[in-house]
């Protein structure tokens, strides 16, 4: 049985997830008590026979607010690990999967580095990735347009993450919906190719007031599109002033160091928080041994 | 946006309250949703309408409270109604307008027998 949230599979590498949604309207509708039946215990409106009360059920609950606790569960995952998760966002043909590998090889022998793989269908991404010598699961989310935090779950549990590392999580090719679905992930980073327009951020703003930091990817083609790239930055600061902006051609190399440097800076700090944790945690080990000594 | 999402997010806790609360049928869903949610209430109806068959909330009424959008300007620090997303202040013209209403997605209560 799964860890994350009790169900019988997890739905990554292709395998089903039926979640059965059952229901049965042939039971009697009376209220037994003591004995007794009651076709109907409301106002005196609903007293037909056979027939039950109306009432109103409270239910004040966010609606995102299951994934919410999955992605919590996922983050307290990732802090424990020290683990630097990164979750990748784009429209399709962006260059996403190209960027990954390439930062991949980059990392090799740097950083231990796995990636979780979302598509709609076909596990392509995930064997690309998987030929650089990196573990990759890979999550097709059927109808879903989007990756949510139970799915991550899932795949966390069929990686084999070794502590103080990298995780990326390529998300599907899409510049709305997973904007509003928190993985977990310490960064989402958007990335947008100059074969876009230039003016993207104001038409899918969601993702870019979502995004941490954005690369703006394909630049080596700068020289053969209309795309401009001042408004473009200026239009990604008017809906973000916080984003953090990296120009990279994938295939170039171009700009690559500095992203490179942004993601190892990212396991430092993770891989700190991990061990200051573990060492007060020894800490307090230490302390309760010590006291258990004193009264033995 | 996603609501088809949306839409099987609300099945679930229709159904967890069903289960919990045991009721077999839902006559009324009343959600609120921000006018900054991103959600657009006729795709959600729709989507709605389509995930809910089958469901002990077959056929019910929705009603959605559309909660309006409102930020506050972190430049010249004025609190003002906010229309579109990612709008400009008003008042200053910046575009540090942080979203403070108007993103809620929530189920409020059911009618149900």
């Amino acid at each position: 049985m799964c860890s994350v949230c009790g169900c019988g599979q997890s739905e990554t590498e292709g395998h089903e997830h039926p979640h059965s949604h059952e229901h049965t309207h042939a039971e009697p509708h009376y209220h037994a008590h003591a004995g007794d039946l009651h076709y109907g215990l409301g106002p005196a409106h609903a007293h037909a026979p056979g027939m039950s009360e109306e009432r109103l059920v409270r239910i004040e609950q966010d609606i995102l607010g299951k994934n919410n606790a999955y992605a919590a569960d996922n983050r307290q995952y990732f802090a424990a690990h020290g683990l630097f998760a990164v979750n990748l966002v784009s429209s399709p043909g962006s260059g996403k999967t190209t960027l990954l590998v390439k930062t991949i090889e980059a990392l090799a022998g740097r950083l231990p580095v796995a990636v979780i793989e979302g598509d709609q269908q076909t596990s392509m991404d995930a064997d690309r990735i998987r030929a650089t010598g990196v573990t990759a699961v890979q999550v097709n989310t059927g109808k879903g347009c989007h990756l949510d935090a139970h799915m991550v779950g899932h795949a966390l549990e069929r990686l084999n993450l070794a502590d103080d590392g990298l995780l990326m999580i390529e998300n599907v090719g899409n510049l709305v919906c997973p904007a509003a679905f928190d993985l977990g992930e310490t960064h989402k980073v958007v990335i947008l190719s100059v074969t876009e327009g230039e003016d993207k951020p104001l038409k899918y703003p969601d993702m870019f007031h979502a995004a941490d930091l954005m690369l703006l990817n394909k630049i080596d083609l700068l020289p053969y599109v209309a795309f401009d790239i001042e408004r473009c930055l200026d239009y990604a600061r008017r809906i973000n002033p916080r984003l953090d902006i990296l120009k990279v051609s994938a295939s170039t190399g171009e700009g690559m160091e500095r992203w490179l440097a942004w993601l190892a800076e990212g396991v430092d700090v993770a891989s700190a928080a991990r061990q200051r944790n573990v060492d007060l945690l020894k800490q307090r080990i230490a302390q309760l041994e010590a006291q258990l000594a004193a009264k033995g | 946006m996603h609501e088809m999402a949306i839409a099987e997010s609300i099945l679930g806790i229709v159904e967890d309250a069903a289960r919990a609360q045991g009721f077999n049928r839902v006559k009324e869903v009343r959600l609120e949703i921000g006018a900054l949610s991103g959600v657009e209430p006729e795709a959600l109806a729709f989507c709605l309408d389509v995930v809910l068959r089958g469901s002990v909330a077959e056929g019910a009424r929705i009603e959605m409270e559309r909660l309006p959008g409102q930020g506050l300007c972190l430049a010249c620090g004025e609190a003002l109604p906010v229309l579109a997303r990612y709008a400009a202040c008003t008042h200053c013209g910046s575009y540090q307008v942080q979203a403070s209403g108007g993103t809620e997605m929530r189920v409020k209560d059911l009618l149900v027998e």
